[in-house]
C-alpha cells in the first residue's frame, strides 16, 4: 500500500498553510481583532460573491486556462433585472429564479460563441463586459435602485436579519449554529471513514492512518471552530448556506461525474478527449453556461446584501474570482486545479483584505498586496512544479 | 582517423532520487560517425545534454576533453562555439517562421541596420543545397514535412559551423526512403571530415551507417563495438542492450483461429479537410477477419492514418463517402461517439499530442474512453475506476508505483501501454493500432507485440498501421500496402517481405 508522504502533503496543502500563517500574523497585528465573531461573519459573507463566481470560474479555467471577463458587469446586469421587478411587487423566489435564468441565458450566449463558433474566450467575454456594463445601466437607468423586500434579504443574506433563525432562543451563544456545526462534523467524519473502510477492505492504497486522522481532526476543529464564532455573533448567515451549498455541488461535480472528469481532459490534451468519443464543444458550452448560472446566484447575494441594485456593482469581480482560482492552484493552462484549492485561495484573499483594512492600511496598499500574493502564489507553484522535473 | 576529437571520462549525473548516469565513458574519433544504442531511459540523451552544455558544468561529475582541452559548458552556446551542435529528437523550429528565419534564430545575420536578410536568405539557401533540400529558404516551416523539416535542422547545424554533429533519433518521424536519404547524407558528410554521434533505436540504421557503436544500459557504458572489426549484427546489438539475447523478437502466436470478416471497407474515398478537392484517401477496400493481425504497410503520407481515423467516426476529412461492414452489416458510423459504440476503437500514433491526458492519472487516462461503464447515471464509481486501472496495470505489465501517477511522468513504453489500456478497457473488436511501437525501446516493443497477441486470441481483430517493415511483417497475417492514399497491394503475411512490399510500393 502506497502512502502519500509528508513533503507532499506540504506540497499540497502549502496554501491552505499561508492561509493559517496569514491568519495568525493578522491576529497578532491586530491584537486578535480579526478573530472576533463579527469579523468572521463580515469575511464569508462579504466574500460570498468570490466564493460563488470563484468556483465557476474554476471549471472555465479547467478546460484550458480559458476565463470569462463578462462576470463583474453580468452581476449588474443580472441585480438590476432583479431588483426592478422587485420594485414592481415580483415574489422574491420569482425574483431569484428568474435572475439565475437570466444568468444562465447570459452565459450560454458568450458558451455558444466560445464552444460552437470558436470564438476566444476572451473576447467573447470582453465583448460581453462592455455589453452587459451596458445593459445594467439600461436595465436600471443609470439609477441605483433599492430592494426592500424582507424575503428576498433574509434568504439571501442583506438586512439586520439574514441569518437562520436560533429555534431554541438560547441567550448568548447560538444553539441552532452549534448544533449545525456539530451535525457537519458528525456527517462528515462519517463520509471519511466509511470510504476508508470500504478503501481498505478493498485493499486500495490509502493515505498513512496519521495523514488520515490529521486531515479529519483539523477539518473538523476547523467546523467547530467556524461555528462557535458565529454562533458567538448572530448566528449562520444566510449566504453561508448558499456558498456551502454551492462548494459541496461543485466538489461533487468536479470529482465525481463525467462532466468534472471531461472539463479537466478538456483541459489536459483537448485532441485526446476528443478521439475518446467525447463532444468537446459540449464541455466548453457546459463551462461556460454554468459560469452564467452561478453568476446569477452571486449577483442575488450581492444585490441582497446591499439591499439595492447598481450599475456599478460587480466592477472587477471577474478579477477576485480569476485570483481566487490562481492562488489556489489552478493551471493557467488548464487542466488542473481544485474547488478546495479555490475555496482556500478566496479566503486568503478575503482576510489579506480584511485584516489590512482592520490595521487602516491604506486601500491603494491593499490592492498592492493583493497583486503581489497573486504574483507569489503563482510564481510558487512554477517552482514547485519544476523541482518535481 | 585516429584522431581522438572527443573523450567523456567518468560521467555521473545524478536527478533527485536517480543516478542517471554512473562512470560514463565516451570516447569519439575524428570524422567518424559514432552511435548511441541502448533502450529507453537508459542515459543516452541525459549524456549528449551533458556533452552539450544543456546540463551546465558543475551539475555532473568527470570530465569532458574536446581537441584535447577539457570544457567546461555552462550553456549552449559555449559548447556551439566550439563546434559541438545537438538536434534534438522533438524538432526546435518555429511553424509560422520561415526555414531561413529559423535556421539563423539566435545566430543572426546582422547587417548595418539590424538583421541582413538578403544575406540570411542566400546563406540559408546555400546550407539547404548542402543538404539535398530542394525548397526556397523563404518557404514556411508549416508548409514542408516532418522529412524536410529534419533537414532544415541539419542545414541549420551546418550553418553554426558544426564540427561535431549530434543526432537524437533523426529518424524517428521518417519513413524508409527519407530515413535512407539523410543517413546517405551522413555517410557524405563524414567524408568531408564531419564527426557524427547518432542517437537511434532502429539499428539496422546504425549498422548501415556507424563506424562505432556504443552501448548503453541503466546509465553505464556497457561496450563499444567497432564496425569494421567487429561482427556486428543486430542481434549481438540487442544482447548488448537489454543484457540478454533476444532469441525471438516477434512472439509467436500459435494456434489462434482466424475467423469470419469482422469489418469489411469497400470503395472508401476521403478528401482533404481543408484543401477539400484533394484527395487523401483513393477508392480503399480492406477487410479483417476476426482473431487476425492485418498490417498496412506503406510510406509517411500514403494515407494509413487518414484512412484509420476516417473509418473511425469520421474523425478525419471531408466528403467520405464508401461503405462499411461490421459482422456483416452496414452501419454508418458519423461520430467518434458512434464508432466506439460499436466497438471499433483507434489507437493514435501520437500518445502525447492525441492520447493522452499527460497531466492526469494513469486511473483517468485508463477510463477516459469508456467512462459511461464505471458510472451509474453520471456519477463516476472511484472505486471501480481503481479496480479497473489496476486490472489493466497488472494485466499489461505497465510499470508505475501506482495507478494514480501522472502518465506524463511514465516513459514512453509505459505510456504506450496506458493508451492501449484505454483502448482495450473500451471493448472493441476492431482494434486499429497507429504505429503502436514508435519510439519506444525493444524490451517495450516485444510485450505490446505480446499484448497483441492476447487481443487476437480473444477473437479480436488487430490493424496494425507500422513504418517499420520488420515489424509488419512479423507480427501480421496478412499485409495491405498504401500509397499516395490507394492500395496498391495485399499479400499473406507468409509470401510477403520486405522487396515485395517496396515493389509493391515503387511498381504503383
Amino acid at each position: 500500500m502506497a502512502t502519500i508522504n509528508f513533503k507532499e502533503a506540504i506540497r499540497k496543502y502549502t496554501m491552505a498553510i499561508a492561509l493559517v500563517i496569514v491568519i495568525i500574523i493578522f491576529s497578532v497585528t491586530t491584537n486578535g481583532t480579526i478573530l472576533l465573531s463579527q469579523n468572521i461573519n463580515n469575511l464569508l459573507s462579504q466574500n460570498a460573491y468570490v466564493f460563488v463566481l470563484g468556483t465557476g470560474m474554476l471549471l472555465c479555467i479547467l478546460t484550458g486556462g480559458n476565463i470569462d471577463l463578462s462576470v463583474g458587469s453580468v452581476v449588474a446586469f443580472v441585480g438590476g433585472i432583479g431588483a426592478v421587478l422587485m420594485q414592481r411587487g415580483t415574489n422574491a423566489f420569482v425574483a431569484a429564479i428568474v435572475m439565475i435564468i437570466a444568468g444562465g441565458l447570459v452565459g450560454a450566449w458568450q458558451a455558444f460563441w466560445v464552444a460552437y463558433v470558436n470564438v476566444p474566450p476572451f473576447i467573447a467575454t470582453l465583448a460581453g463586459m462592455y455589453a452587459f456594463r451596458g445593459l445594467a445601466n439600461v436595465v436600471l437607468q443609470g439609477y441605483a435602485v433599492s430592494i426592500s423586500n424582507k424575503t428576498f434579504l433574509n434568504v439571501f443574506g442583506g438586512g439586520a436579519d439574514c441569518y437562520v433563525p436560533d429555534f431554541f432562543g438560547g441567550s448568548g451563544l447560538n444553539i441552532t449554529c452549534m448544533a449545525f456545526g456539530i451535525i457537519a462534523v458528525l456527517v462528515y467524519l462519517f463520509i471519511q471513514i466509511r470510504g476508508r473502510v470500504s478503501a481498505v477492505r478493498k485493499g486500495y492504497s490509502v493515505k498513512s492512518a496519521g495523514g488520515f486522522y490529521a486531515q479529519s481532526v483539523i477539518i473538523s476543529v476547523v467546523i467547530l471552530f467556524l461555528s462557535y464564532k458565529l454562533a458567538g455573533y448572530k448566528g449562520i448567515p444566510s449566504s453561508l448556506l448558499w456558498i456551502v451549498g454551492v462548494i459541496l455541488l461543485y466538489f461533487f461535480i468536479t470529482t465525481r461525474t463525467k462532466i468534472g472528469r471531461y472539463l479537466y481532459a478538456v483541459g489536459g490534451n483537448e485532441k485526446a478527449t476528443q478521439l475518446s468519443g467525447i463532444n468537446t464543444k459540449r464541455v466548453y458550452f457546459f463551462a461556460y453556461t454554468n459560469m452564467g448560472i452561478l453568476t446569477g446566484l452571486a449577483s442575488i447575494l450581492t444585490v441582497a446584501r446591499a439591499a439595492s441594485a447598481q450599475p456599478t456593482y460587480g466592477n472587477m469581480y471577474e478579477m477576485d474570482a480569476i485570483g481566487a482560482c490562481f492562488i489556489g492552484g489552478a493551471s493557467a493552462y488548464g487542466g488542473t486545479g481544485s474547488v478546495f484549492g479555490t475555496i482556500i485561495g478566496a479566503l486568503l484573499l478575503g482576510v489579506i483584505n480584511q485584516g489590512m483594512s482592520i490595521m487602516g492600511v491604506d486601500a491603494n496598499y491593499q490592492k498592492v498586496v493583493k497583486g503581489l500574493v497573486l504574483l507569489a502564489a503563482v510564481i510558487f507553484d512554477v517552482l514547485s512544479k519544476r523541482e518535481k522535473k | 582517423m585516429g584522431n581522438i576529437l572527443l573523450e567523456m571520462k567518468n560521467i555521473t549525473k545524478e536527478f533527485p532520487g536517480v543516478k542517471a548516469l554512473d562512470n560514463v565513458n565516451l570516447t569519439v574519433e575524428q570524422g567518424e560517425i559514432h552511435a548511441l544504442v541502448g533502450e529507453n531511459g537508459a542515459g543516452k540523451s541525459t549524456l549528449m545534454n551533458v556533452l552539450s552544455g544543456i546540463y551546465p558544468f558543475g551539475t555532473y561529475t568527470g570530465d569532458i576533453v574536446y581537441k584535447g582541452e577539457v570544457c567546461q559548458f555552462q550553456k549552449i552556446k559555449d559548447s556551439e562555439e566550439k563546434g559541438i551542435v545537438i538536434i534534438h529528437q522533438e524538432l526546435a523550429l518555429v511553424p509560422y517562421m520561415s526555414i531561413g528565419e529559423n535556421m539563423f534564430i539566435g545566430n543572426e545575420q546582422l547587417g548595418r541596420f539590424g538583421i541582413d536578410w538578403d544575406k540570411t536568405y542566400a546563406e540559408a539557401d546555400k546550407y539547404l543545397k548542402m543538404v539535398g533540400l530542394e525548397e526556397s529558404s523563404r518557404t514556411l516551416i508549416k508548409d514542408i514535412s516532418v522529412g524536410k523539416q529534419q533537414l532544415v535542422e541539419i542545414a541549420k547545424a551546418l550553418a553554426k559551423h558544426a564540427k561535431l554533429l549530434i543526432l537524437d533519433e533523426p529518424t524517428s518521424s521518417l519513413n524508409e526512403t527519407d530515413s535512407k536519404a539523410l543517413l546517405d547524407m551522413l555517410l557524405r558528410f563524414k567524408q568531408d571530415g564531419l564527426t557524427t554521434i547518432i542517437i537511434s533505436h532502429k539499428l539496422n540504421e546504425v549498422s548501415y551507417v556507424a563506424d562505432k557503436i556504443t552501448v548503453i544500459r541503466d546509465g553505464s557504458t556497457i561496450e563499444t563495438l567497432d564496425n569494421q572489426t567487429d561482427e556486428i549484427s543486430e542481434d549481438r546489438i540487442i544482447k548488448g542492450m537489454v543484457g540478454r539475447e533476444l532469441t525471438d523478437r516477434f512472439p509467436k502466436r500459435p494456434g489462434v483461429q482466424i475467423g469470419d470478416v469482422a469489418m469489411e471497407v469497400k470503395n472508401w474515398t476521403v478528401y482533404h479537410p481543408q484543401y477539400e478537392d484533394k484527395k487523401v484517401v483513393d477508392n480503399v477496400s480492406i477487410n479483417i477477419r476476426k482473431g487476425e493481425v492485418v498490417g498496412i504497410a506503406g510510406l509517411m503520407g500514403a494515407g494509413r492514418t487518414e484512412l484509420a481515423m476516417s473509418i473511425f467516426g469520421h474523425a478525419y476529412g471531408t466528403n467520405i463517402s464508401g461503405e462499411l461492414y461490421l459482422n456483416g452489416e452496414k452501419v454508418e458510423l458519423r461520430t467518434i461517439k458512434e464508432a466506439i459504440e460499436h466497438k471499433v476503437a483507434y489507437v493514435t500514433e501520437d500518445r502525447k499530442g492525441n492520447g493522452l491526458v499527460l497531466s492526469n492519472p494513469i486511473k483517468i487516462n485508463t477510463t477516459l474512453a469508456n467512462l459511461s461503464s464505471i458510472c451509474s447515471k453520471h456519477v463516476i464509481d472511484k472505486d471501480k475506476e481503481y479496480q479497473v486501472a489496476e486490472e489493466y496495470r497488472d494485466k499489461l505489465k505497465t510499470k508505475c508505483p501506482t495507478v494514480e501517477q501522472n502518465v506524463g511522468n511514465l516513459s514512453g513504453g509505459n505510456q504506450q501501454k496506458v493508451l492501449l489500456a484505454k483502448w482495450m478497457f473500451a471493448n472493441p473488436d476492431v482494434l486499429i493500432l497507429d504505429e503502436p511501437t514508435r519510439g519506444i525501446d525493444v524490451g517495450a516493443k516485444y510485450e505490446i507485440y505480446c499484448i497483441i497477441n492476447d487481443l487476437v486470441a480473444a477473437g479480436k481483430s488487430v490493424v496494425m498501421i507500422s513504418s517499420e517493415l520488420p515489424e509488419v511483417l512479423g507480427m501480421s497475417d496478412r499485409i495491405y500496402v498504401m500509397n499516395e492514399g490507394k492500395m496498391v497491394g495485399e499479400m499473406s503475411g507468409a509470401e510477403a517481405s520486405q522487396e515485395k512490399i517496396m515493389a509493391a510500393i515503387l511498381r504503383s
